[in-house]
């Protein structure tokens, strides 16, 4: 036995447990009917239903994308449901209208979203299943003009500006998920940012998927005006079952010139059965962002630890001259965990500028794929691109993957690539043991030093968080 | 404090060590010395609890405790240290916060707070300067790019750190010039104290001019051949080892 494969006893997924509510579901299965449902039950003005309408259309013309590198049985589309709400509808004058139980749920998930606990710096949104059941900060947000609100509230609000912005990053028949999510998409957040406007605090949203049979479908949009910044944070959990679950988002970005989104995930999923690979949620998630004006900045952060199947690759259009756009990943994959995930870049602009840094982790029989496409069309002269992937393995029995393509290079433009594959060593490890330090920390602290460069990139007390939950997963693993 | 009685043991089914015994007071200095091969390393890595070799007979005795029943980390914590022959590079890991993480294990396992970054910044800077040590090792990843006599710098540095009881000092005047060879001496020279004790593993006679032992053990061929006084370690230096190779009859 080596020192790798000696250490602890397995944790549980901490977040596993469901949250004993009353709830409005829909019927399962997928049809016309379905989505009109759907849009009616939000009460929805006749272009959103046009829009998921014709979504849907097309979506019934497609198939599931099959390149990635991930193994899973099909996925049976009737077989779910589309919509999960909480029965006590919130109305959201007050918190004190929201179901203790949502309270409590997300009181031990950590996420503070009672009035009295706010004292952090960060508004956050909290979607239950298929809705927004709390919005803090509302009140300091709208004086600096900034709209934070749940997708739904917006469209009733603000339907000029969902209107204009909609779908415009990721068309409805960009992918077969895009359209699915396009047609039946429930709620998510909404967040724009006024001209010269510097958001006065980070927003943040937080997902929790609670009912077995339903899929999430998550829509958010965030503009950011001329010259403004806005810094946003997305975590996710769901409980623990046998079957898996769907979430199919969309996040879609845009930045005007000379804006700045700094958009930052820690995704912590229930990656199901450590031992069987029972369960566990399939996150195949649509991220995109639009450099549309000058100067302007798109930044995607993201530490994966959770997910049965994590496909997703967060992605910008270089559209504005001098736009960049940067993407920092780290993704660890344990037990029977598969994830293709990555990025795309689509330099358009001149002097467009990207930077790509990946960190992959694969401990136990996990596959950890890194994907990634940079393309730069001819009118990107001198732009430039950067990229590292890095890929650590732990364990014997996983693997590590990279597919870099890079398209459409001129000769005007400026490429580098970095690629790297290591492997903790027993001797490392010894090492720190023979310094009085136990293996499990030895290996999150050597973890942590591969993920320096992504962590960094992270809100302070968030990349405090990720990196405790990358040890608290890993302890997991080492076994 | 720590009695070596017949042990016998190596890696990958081999048999390397065919019965050493050495006993080791509080304050003494022990220097193991021999040809290559004869299993001076084995020896160390054994004491350390290296998972990679076996232990196939007798025994060792520590403070009274059974220290082969003891995982790596407890015998560290309970004051054995290793310093390598080739300290091992872990990129990505700073270097304080690594010996912070060392250091905290050791209070932990004694039942003591563990210091906090700014406390343990000032003891780190107080070791440094005793040693004479670049501020520079604070900032970089344990043992990446240091040149061979910056990472035995480095292991001592360790060592200030923890203070721990045994230390083992596996070859470090290997690679090491003349120069180097002096400053790290004069490190481990200066944080000897009358309750810790050295051994001292070495093939070259030289770096005893610098570190004087108590005691000298000639092993060759997986056994103690011969035990003295430094005047065997001068012994050595003329003669050379071809004698107990011979004795040996490997």
């Amino acid at each position: 036995m080596t020192d790798l494969d000696q250490v602890v006893a397995r944790k549980e997924y901490k977040h596993g447990f469901t949250t004993d509510i009353d709830t409005e579901t829909l019927e399962k299965g997928l049809s016309e009917d379905t989505v009109r449902k759907i849009s009616a039950i939000k009460n929805e003005p006749e272009w959103l239903l046009k829009f998921r309408l014709k979504a849907f259309r097309m979506w019934k013309k497609m198939s599931p994308p099959v390149w990635a590198n991930v193994k899973f049985p099909p996925v049976d589309f009737q077989d779910m449901s589309y919509y999960s709400a909480p029965r006590k509808k919130p109305t959201r004058k007050s918190l004190d209208e929201v179901d203790p139980e949502i309270l409590e749920t997300f009181e031990r998930l950590g996420i503070p979203i009672e009035e009295q606990k706010r004292l952090s710096n960060v508004a956050v949104d909290a979607v239950f299943d298929s809705v927004s059941v709390a919005t803090t900060h509302k009140k300091k947000l709208m004086e600096a003009g900034v709209i934070f609100l749940s997708f739904s509230e917006a469209v009733k609000e603000f339907p000029e500006l969902i209107e204009k912005y909609l779908g415009t990053v990721v068309p409805p028949g960009d992918n077969f998920y895009a359209a699915l999510n396009s047609a039946v998409f429930s709620d998510g957040s909404f967040v724009y940012i006024p001209p010269d406007t510097v958001s006065p605090m980070e927003l943040s949203t937080y997902f929790r998927i609670n009912t077995e049979e339903s899929g999430q479908f998550e829509r958010t949009l965030i503009v950011a005006a001329e010259r403004s910044y806005v810094s946003y944070i997305e975590g996710c959990t769901a409980p623990q079952f046998d079957s898996n679950q769907l979430h199919a988002a969309i996040v879609e970005l845009v930045a005007l010139d000379d804006a700045e989104i700094k958009y930052s995930t820690v995704q912590n999923w229930y990656p199901g059965d450590p031992e069987t690979g029972k369960g566990g949620i399939f996150n195949f998630v649509v991220k995109r962002g639009k450099c549309q004006g000058k100067n302007s900045k798109i930044s995607w952060t993201q530490v994966e630890t959770g997910s049965a199947i994590t496909w997703k690759y967060p992605g910008c259009i270089l559209k504005g001259d001098n736009s960049s756009g940067e993407f920092y990943s780290v993704a660890l994959t344990t037990g029977h965990q598969q994830a293709d995930t990555g990025t795309k870049m689509i330099h358009i602009g001149k002097n467009t500028k990207s930077v790509i840094i990946t960190k992959g982790i694969s401990a136990d029989s996990a596959s950890n794929t890194y994907r990634g496409r940079v393309f730069i069309s001819p009118s990107a002269t001198g732009a430039r691109n950067y990229t590292q992937c890095d890929s650590m393995l732990v364990g014997d029995s996983c693997s590590a993957h990279t597919f870099p393509y890079i398209e459409g290079a001129t000769e005007f433009a400026q490429l580098e690539h970095e690629a790297s594959t290591s492997k903790i060593s027993d001797d490392q490890l010894f090492y720190f043991r023979q310094r009085g330090i136990d293996a499990e920390e030895a290996v999150s602290a050597i973890v942590s030093g591969f993920c320096k460069d992504v962590f960094v990139q992270l809100p302070m007390e968030f990349s405090v968080e990720a990196q405790k939950l990358l040890a608290m997963k890993l302890e997991d693993s080492v076994g | 404090m720590l009695e070596i009685k017949d042990l016998t043991g190596g890696f990958e089914g081999k048999d390397i060590l065919k019965g050493i015994s050495l006993s080791v007071k509080p304050g003494e200095v022990h220097s193991i010395m021999g040809p290559n091969g004869s299993g001076k390393s084995t020896l160390s890595k054994i004491v350390a609890g290296h998972p990679g070799y076996e232990v196939t007979g007798g025994s060792i005795s520590y403070n009274g405790a059974d220290l082969l029943a003891m995982e790596p980390e407890i015998r560290a914590r309970k004051g054995i240290f290793l310093a390598y022959q080739y300290p091992i590079e872990i990129p990505g890991v700073n270097n304080a916060e690594f010996l912070r993480m060392a250091y905290n294990a050791k209070l932990k396992s004694l039942g003591q707070e563990e210091a906090d970054p700014l406390d343990f910044d000032e003891l780190l800077r107080e070791k440094m300067k005793f040693l004479d040590i670049d501020e520079k090792f604070r900032e970089r990843s344990v043992n990446e790019g240091f040149s061979g006599g910056e990472k035995k710098k480095n292991e001592i540095l360790q060592m200030a750190i923890l203070n721990p009881a045994v230390s083992i000092l596996d070859e470090i005047d290997s690679g090491l010039d003349i120069d180097a060879l002096k400053v790290v001496a004069e490190g481990v020279n200066r944080l000897r104290n009358g309750n810790s004790s050295l051994i001292l593993i070495t093939h070259y006679p030289r770096l005893l001019n610098y570190i004087k032992p108590d005691h000298v053990h000639v092993l060759s061929g997986g056994r103690i051949v011969s035990s003295g006084d430094f005047s065997l370690a001068l012994e050595l230096e003329s003669a050379g080892y071809e004698r107990y190779t011979a004795v040996a009859g490997e």
